[in-house]
């Protein structure tokens, strides 16, 4: 992936506070708007919905906190997530669909599938992650979009 | 009526309107703004739901919709009750059969029920579900739902089963039937739904994913119930009449076409914030393994339409105990007349339903990213309380209306107070600068008292400025 900031026309940033159930799902739903605002296709609005709220799952869940920051580009959507935390220790395995290390708690409020990371996968054009121990996770996702042309 | 390029059946009285602002906050998709001390309804918001006739305390929401004088103008007339209809009559001697009766006693040629049609749409829409693999499917058949998701979540558009709403099918097989029997032509039948609601009058004047309507006129419940009541004791029970099993007649309230779908997992979901919190969740992912998701607007189902008399819980319990009469189960006749038309695509939707994303900032990118940053810089500005008083629904609407050209920051009220502080203050500035000659000022308090005096009363000032 090319280095950020690269073209971008406008930028956001959320930031994630760890366990906060209550709030979880707004950075999603705030980029949501303005990507509709911006008037992209329905359906790459929905790929960068899905990516962002797994991914803000994720930070909430997972890490001690963190942000996401979102480029927008003449044809690209750049959502960065970068948290403080344990960090993934296997990435090829939590990557695999039905992987999870969430606490029973965690399972019983209806997360903890394992079908976060193949999801934010599956709706990136480009994907990349990368994690320290103790440390923490950065993930980056790549949608392209049209709306430019 | 006249049709305008977008008809809304819900429209404004603009003299009862006092310009309160209480239904801005409650409209579903932001479509109203109060300016001049007005409502106005933004067409191409409006989605025909009804939540502002609910909540406006001076009635200045109105549906427009059609009345009894036009059955005149044809040759054969036929009514089809709502499902939601039934659930207005209470008692224990009334029947379906009754009811029908009375409408035919009210002036129409015949009466086709829309519950026969909802017990056909069931079956379609549980093959449609057998045979997709889109998950979870939404029903099409609440028409303020269907809108709200062509304005609000267009991603979601594929959800939408294809299938026409049971009114639209209803009119259809009615007048066929009507034309083969008495040979008459389509023009001269008039079909009229008996309707719990505004979305759907407009869906018969504009339809979604139709060509044209069958329907030839939508007259509201409440105006049908004050006549039929009048007639009712005198009638004698017509169980001929009476088509549809109690399937089709719960299909008018919540949860009534779940259980006609019957697939492995249903969801049935109503009110319309409940269906916004639902189609929110969807779009990032939730809700994926559900087969089937029931969404009407109205809290309670199609009994709780603005249109309807009774209150939605007691509309329930009557449908409960006008149903124990019925079967349980579609008619043989049903079921087989469905077969027939099954295969000939009879059910399905003639045109897609188009996406109309309302957020939409500009059409050029470019210049929708330039709107965006000022849209932001506009925000900042704003003290995010959300108050209203500026006529629009939230701080965050009032910036995007100052972005398009349709207000100013001088509407808000917070952004006034400040302004008018600043200029006071350099009018005292001014006043401060008068020329020496004229001026008195070694007798008189310097201004920076007055400054103190003009701070003071920010509360009763803030109390003042609610409206
Ligand atoms: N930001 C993160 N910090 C630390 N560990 C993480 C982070 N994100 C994911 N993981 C680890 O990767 C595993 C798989 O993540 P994934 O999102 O696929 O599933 P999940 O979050 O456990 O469940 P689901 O997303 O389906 O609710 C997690 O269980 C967790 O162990
Ligand atoms: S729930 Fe029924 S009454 Fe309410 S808007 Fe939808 S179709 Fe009309
Ligand atoms: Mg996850």
């Amino acid at each position: 992936m090319t280095a950020r900031g690269t073209g971008a026309l406008m930028s956001v940033t959320y930031e994630i506070v760890a366990g906060d159930f209550v709030r979880a799902g707004e950075a999603a739903s705030k980029l949501k708007r303005v990507l509709q605002q911006l008037g992209l296709d329905p359906t790459i609005i929905r790929r960068a919905a899905i990516a962002t709220y797994e991914a803000e799952m994720n930070i909430v869940i997972h890490s001690y906190g963190g942000h996401i920051s979102v480029d927008i580009t003449c044809d690209s959507i750049e959502i960065l997530c970068e948290d403080s935390g344990p960090g993934i220790p296997d990435i090829e395995k939590a990557l695999q669909e039905g992987y999870s290390t969430a606490s029973e708690d965690v399972r019983e409020m209806g997360f903890g599938a394992g079908m976060g990371l193949p999801n934010i996968r599956r709706s990136a054009d480009d994907f990349s992650i990368e994690s320290r121990i103790g440390q923490g996770t950065r993930l980056q996702v790549r949608i392209l979009h049209r709306a430019g042309e | 009526m006249r049709l305008q390029p977008y008809f809304h059946s819900v429209t404004l009285d603009t003299d009862s309107c006092k310009g309160c602002t209480i239904c801005i906050k409650r409209c579903p998709t932001e479509a109203i703004r109060v300016r001049h001390g007005k409502a106005r309804i933004l067409e191409i918001r409006c989605i025909d739901c009804g939540e502002c006739i609910r909540t406006c305390p001076n009635h200045a929401k109105r549906a427009i919709a059609d009345d009894f004088s036009l059955l005149d103008k044809y040759a054969y007339t036929v009514a089809l009750p709502a499902p939601s209809f039934f659930g207005q009559f209470s008692g224990h001697d009334v029947t379906v059969g009754k009811i029908l009766q009375a409408l035919l006693a009210l002036g129409f040629t015949s009466v086709y029920e829309v519950a026969e049609a909802a017990e056909h749409v069931s079956l379609a829409t549980q093959r449609y579900v057998n045979n997709s693999i889109i998950r979870p499917l939404i029903s099409s058949s609440c028409p303020a739902i269907v809108r709200l998701i062509q304005v609000r979540f267009p991603d979601l558009i594929d959800h939408l089963i294809p299938i026409q709403a049971p009114v639209d099918i209803a009119a259809r097989f009615a007048k066929e039937m009507i034309m083969r029997k008495y040979g008459l032509r389509r023009e001269e039948i008039g079909a009229f739904f008996i309707t719990p609601c505004p979305a759907k009058v407009t869906a018969v004047k504009q339809p979604i994913g139709l060509e044209s309507s069958w329907v030839d006129g939508a007259i509201p419940i409440a105006d049908a119930y004050a006549r039929v009541l009048r007639i009712l004791p005198r009638l004698e029970d017509t169980p001929s009449l009476q088509q549809a099993s109690a399937i089709g007649i719960h299909w008018g309230r919540a949860s009534g076409e779940k259980y006609a779908i019957g697939a492995d997992k249903t969801v049935a979901v109503d009110g319309i914030q409940a269906v916004i919190d639902v189609l929110s969740e969807i779009e990032i992912g939730k809700f994926h393994d559900i087969d089937f998701i029931e969404c009407q607007a109205c809290r309670g189902g199609c009994v709780g339409g603005p249109l309807t008399v009774q209150n939605p819980f007691l509309a329930r319990v009557n449908m409960e105990s006008l149903t124990q009469e019925l079967p349980d189960k579609m008619s043989p006749e049903i079921v087989h007349e469905f077969e027939q038309r099954y295969s000939t695509g009879a059910y399905d939707l003639e045109s897609d339903i188009e996406p109309r994303p309302i957020l939409k900032l500009d059409d050029d990118f470019t210049k929708a990213i330039e709107k965006m940053e000022l849209l932001e810089k506009t925000l900042d500005s704003l003290p995010g309380l959300d108050c209203g008083s500026c006529g629009s629904p939230s701080c965050q609407a009032l910036a995007e209306d100052i972005v398009q050209g349709l207000a100013t920051e001088g509407d808000c009220v917070f952004v006034l107070r400040d302004g008018v502080q600043s200029l006071a203050e350099e009018l005292l500035d001014l006043a401060r600068r008068v020329p020496g000659s004229i001026s008195n000022e070694a007798e008189t308090s310097p201004g920076g008292s007055l400054q103190e005096s003009m701070d003071e009363p920010e509360i009763g000032e803030q109390e003042g400025s609610g409206t």
